[in-house]
């Protein structure tokens, strides 16, 4: 073997080795990489006790409530499955709105409202102007409900 | 034929030829990128529909998205430039890398401070530690000053141009990760919106300013690029005959 072909192969084999690396140690951090945690875990138990965490989900329609004399809000937040209520006292992002991704930081208290610390909107991917918006406003009506399909007994059970 | 093209390839690589033809392709690069990117921001600014849920704020996209391509194509060029030299022996690929790595730095940066800006008010914070978009990014930051740093702190060029090209290669895994984190993975950022599968997920008002900028930035790139290469190879020449002749001609002028 030529010596440039023995680079060649030593490039690629870093390259290799390097990509085998990679893919194991993400297939062992998996699911810690997640940002946030699934409502249905948390509405069935499995959460971090006695530490911060973040919650994940859409903002449930009709469910945000104000306080007309301070920053107090409260919300529900669903996976679609399970929905959760949240409390959060502060400036809410401006990308928050029913029916939205939101991303929430906190923890669960005891009464099993969980303590937003900190509220992050999540944006899609789509960019439109408003008129097209409201002309697809038609279509939109048949997407994704942002509501609970699970009772909450059910929901506790699985 | 292959004897013809290695000829033709090592007349073409040789540092005197390159200097000039750098010299002589880098404004017809710079000028029409800058006139492209004047074109596409005052459109993508002015002229283009508000986001029918940011408002106004979306029009960062114009800066933010160009910024972020370039940081990932500027390390794929100094790595793969890196990787040319290691294996062909080839000085002239070493320079292309040193040459690329400030202005994939300074792209990198430009993405991380217009992707904070706009996500405290969007977003509700200006960074998440925990967000592997966020992290991969700001990893590709240090990776780009963990190149310069490597380099500056060997004195030996040609060590120096091995053992970076080394550390480009490594770094590749970062790029691929900061591709696909929004894919792999639940963030706080986006999906993507450009190249997916049913084409891009963008209002055609606002998507042809961004085409535009993302042209002309990957213009101005290059131009820069070049007018790099050449300060680069003029230092790592400075000793051969050539340049000394050059700088005799030029002082003669001045």
């Amino acid at each position: 073997m030529k010596p440039r072909q023995q680079r060649m192969l030593a490039v690629g084999l870093t390259l290799a080795g390097l990509a085998v690396a990679a893919a194991l140690a993400f297939r062992a951090v998996g699911d810690n990489m997640m940002f946030f945690v699934e409502i249905s875990d948390v509405v069935a138990g499995n959460y971090p006790e006695n530490r911060n965490f973040r919650i994940g989900g859409l903002v449930v329609n009709d469910s945000v409530k104000r306080e007309l004399d301070s920053l107090e809000i409260n919300f529900r937040v669903t996976d679609t499955r399970c929905e959760l209520p949240v409390a959060y006292s502060g400036v809410l992002p401006d990308l928050f709105r029913e029916g939205q991704g939101v991303v929430a930081h906190g923890r669960l208290g005891g009464d099993g409202i969980f303590k937003a610390e900190k509220i992050m909107a999540k944006h899609d991917e789509e960019y439109m102007a408003p008129e097209v918006a409201e002309q697809l406003a038609k279509h939109a009506a048949d997407k994704m409900e942002a509501v609970a399909s699970l009772s909450p007994e059910e929901c506790r059970q699985s | 034929m292959w004897k013809y093209l290695t000829r033709l390839f090592h007349r073409f690589a040789s540092p005197p030829h390159v200097y000039q033809l750098a010299g002589t392709l880098s404004p017809w690069l710079m000028i029409p990128g800058f006139l492209l990117i004047v074109w596409g921001t005052w459109k993508g600014l002015f002229l283009a529909p508000e986001d029918y849920q940011q408002g106004d704020a979306f029009r960062i996209i114009y800066v933010h998205v160009p910024s972020a391509y370039l940081s990932q194509m500027a390390y794929m060029v100094m790595a793969t430039a890196g990787a040319i030299g290691l294996i062909w022996r080839m000085k002239l690929a070493h320079a292309v890398a040193a040459s690329a790595a400030p202005l994939g730095a300074a792209f990198t940066f430009l993405t991380l401070t217009t992707g904070a800006i706009w996500g405290k008010p969007m977003w509700g914070t200006w960074f998440e530690w925990a967000d592997p978009r966020m992290m991969s990014a700001l990893v590709l930051l240090f990776l780009y000053f963990g190149y310069m740093a490597l380099r500056a702190a060997i004195d030996d060029v040609a060590k120096a141009d091995k053992a970076s090209a080394m550390l480009a290669i490594v770094g590749v895994v970062n790029v691929v990760i900061v591709r696909y984190s929004v894919e792999w993975w639940s963030s706080l950022h986006q999906g993507q919106t450009l190249l997916t599968d049913e084409g891009p997920r963008m209002s055609e008002g606002m998507l042809a300013p961004l085409l535009v900028n993302l042209l002309g930035f990957t213009l101005i790139f290059g131009g820069w690029l070049l007018r790099r290469v050449r300060t680069e190879v003029l230092f790592r020449e400075r000793r051969a005959a050539w340049v000394r002749k050059m700088m005799a001609a030029e002082g003669a002028h001045a």
